[in-house]
């Protein structure tokens, strides 16, 4: 009877009955837990878009340790961290030390890197099995992929705990930071490192192209709601957790397909946010309204 | 539009092709017999009540999907230059005749389908099922939802097959009869013996477990001959992204039915069938042949081959649980 009850209940039903979506589930908490502070950063940088560019990356080292080693969680990992680092760093060293800015040696980079992934996929065939594959899912997390996702959340917690001075103040003011001491570069190049492992956790459980959805939209909303860099991660984490596992209930009774339920329920966040929010459009109209009422 | 662009190639292709060829295959019984098979299978069949008098040639080839076949123009030649040509017929080749037409061929065609008894294709057939509908609506005209063309899949109408080959090659090359009735006759042998393995292998499994989901729709006549119970799976298709839905579908399904083998290929996300595995103890099995034959390394290299592989993999499938 108890039992019963509960199966039927639309919110933990789902949870009870079937294994994997608990692990969707579990992949989802993870996922938010980390990618969401990473995500306030990427914004407050003013990198959400080399975000999306990181991520496309990316595809081709996971596409290239697919070919060679098959479907090995292992192999697809460290092929998307060794290109994402390495499109990174060398973009990074392109934009010191020549006359191409940042934006547009990133972009070099990745265009490079995507070109090569895609070459690679239609030489060896096979394309329709690698796409399904690229598109990751959540739904099919087994627990090794867990123990990384969770793993990546440990050290990428711990590491913005560790560097969140720095990477704060080369935030605000990056001429500063480097004038008085080396840490800006380290702050630099630690947080692109988290950036990159982030985007491949994201990468197993929603796929390359929706990866990026789960860190930029969750602080891109909260910033609707408050201002401060801590209270920004708490809120984004919650959004991102509170719509992941909203989105992957939608998928369960909808039937539609769970990766783009979920960054779209984020994308449905955002526009609310900037609509409704304290820091949103209306509530800013209302406020100067009544200013000048007042001044009035 | 595709469809449109692609008849086209087709008919202006093959036109060029039997146009420039068609006077080279005139030559009426010089050894080899030159004969086309529609399909790997039936060019298997062919080729082993032929002998050595016969020279096959497949047009699909191994591996090659009969549904979407586009005749490539030497291919046209072929059927230009053969002196016989088989097709298994009940639709299976809706591209046949028209083949045949622009080829301009005039000699003999056996459809050596004919004889059985056809059975109804079933219409809980799933994802596959669809698309074939979709085949005929674009003139492909594989005629699922009226008859299953796959009748090959039981080996007493095989043996049927056999006997159609046979009559086909005497009327065409009457010098070599007694050859092939006798080729005919020792692979029906072989075919019966088949037969005998299959049904003992299944009769060492109680009726109630003989359940299999697969995504193929081609076990119809499987299913009569040797009382097995295929289901199409739910939830699940190529076409799309799975959904959460999709899988607790399937899953569901599976610890309903208390099925035993998932042969379920049309889900390409390896990851996902492993997940569906894990969570409902069934191990998703190997690969079933339907249409066509591997290749010569593969499992399932000849008809004989391929009947052994598919009953030890849905049996093994079973018992292994």
């Amino acid at each position: 009877m108890m039992q019963n009850l509960l199966l039927d209940n639309a919110l933990l039903g789902p949870f009870i009955e079937f294994g994997f979506m608990r692990q969707a589930l579990l992949g989802c908490i993870a996922l938010a837990l980390s990618a969401a502070p990473v995500g306030v950063f990427l914004m407050l940088r003013r990198m959400s878009l080399m975000g999306d560019a990181m991520a496309h990356a990316i595809l081709p080292g996971a596409a290239i340790g697919y070919l060679l080693f098959g479907l090995s969680l292992a192999a697809m990992t460290v092929g998307g961290v060794v290109a994402g680092l390495a499109v990174a760093i060398g973009s990074g060293l392109v934009a010191r030390n020549t006359l191409i800015r940042e934006d547009t040696s990133l972009a070099a980079f990745y265009l490079i890197s995507l070109s090569l992934g895609v070459l690679i996929v239609s030489v060896r065939g096979n394309s329709v099995d690698l796409l399904h594959v690229l598109f990751g899912s959540v739904l099919a997390l087994d627990g090794a992929a867990l123990a990384l996702l969770w793993g990546i959340t440990g050290v990428t917690l711990a590491t913005l705990f560790l560097i969140r001075r720095p990477l704060i103040l080369d935030c605000l003011d990056p001429g500063f930071l480097r004038q008085v001491s080396g840490l800006g570069s380290a702050a630099h190049y630690g947080f692109l490192a988290l950036l990159v492992i982030n985007l491949v956790a994201g990468f197993h459980a929603l796929g390359t192209l929706m990866a990026v959805g789960i860190m930029v939209l969750p602080a891109a909303s909260a910033r609707f709601w408050v201002r401060r860099v801590g209270p920004l991660m708490a809120v984004a984490t919650a959004l991102a957790l509170l719509t992941s596992v909203a989105g992957l209930l939608v998928s369960y009774h909808a039937d539609w397909p769970t990766s783009p339920v979920i960054v779209l329920g984020l994308g449905g966040v955002y526009l609310l946010s900037m609509a409704f929010a304290p820091r949103g459009v209306l509530r800013q109209r209302l406020r100067r309204s009544g200013q000048r009422h007042l001044r009035a | 539009m595709k469809t449109i662009l692609r008849r086209h190639t087709f008919a202006v292709l093959a036109g060029l092709g039997a146009l420039t060829f068609s006077p080279l295959g005139l030559a009426q019984n010089t050894l080899p017999i030159q004969a086309v098979a529609s399909f790997s299978v039936l060019g298997d069949m062919v080729q082993r009540v032929g002998g050595d008098r016969v020279a096959v040639e497949v047009l699909v080839g191994p591996g090659g999907d009969a549904h979407v076949f586009q005749p490539k123009p030497s291919q046209a030649r072929l059927i230009g230059q053969a002196q016989i040509v088989f097709s298994n017929g009940l639709g299976f080749e809706g591209w046949m005749s028209r083949l045949l037409n622009t080829a301009r061929y005039q000699g003999r065609h056996v459809v050596v389908s004919e004889g059985i008894k056809p059975i109804a294709a079933e219409g809980g057939h799933g994802h596959g099922h669809k698309a074939h509908q979709d085949h005929g609506k674009k003139g492909h005209g594989h005629h699922h939802g009226e008859i299953d063309p796959h009748a090959w899949q039981s080996v007493p109408n095989a043996i049927a097959f056999v006997g159609n080959i046979a009559k086909g090659l005497c009327a065409a090359d009457a010098a070599g009869c007694d050859s092939y009735q006798s080729n005919a006759a020792a692979y029906a042998a072989e075919l019966k013996a088949l037969d005998t393995d299959i049904r003992a292998l299944w009769a060492a499994i109680p009726a109630v477990q003989r359940k299999v989901i697969t995504s193929h729709d081609a076990f119809g006549y499987y299913a009569q001959e040797y009382g097995v119970t295929f289901l199409a799976p739910q939830g699940v298709s190529t076409e799309s992204e799975a959904s959460a839905k999709g899988v607790a579908q399937l899953v569901r399904q599976i610890k309903k039915e208390n099925i035993k083998a998932l042969f379920v290929e049309n889900i390409s996300d390896p990851r996902l069938i492993a997940q569906i595995g894990r969570e409902t103890g069934v191990k998703p099995a190997g690969e079933l042949f339907s249409d066509a034959l591997s290749d010569s390394k593969g499992p399932a290299a000849t008809y004989l081959a391929m009947m052994r592989a598919n009953t030890t993999a849905l049996t093994q499938a079973i018992k292994s649980q």
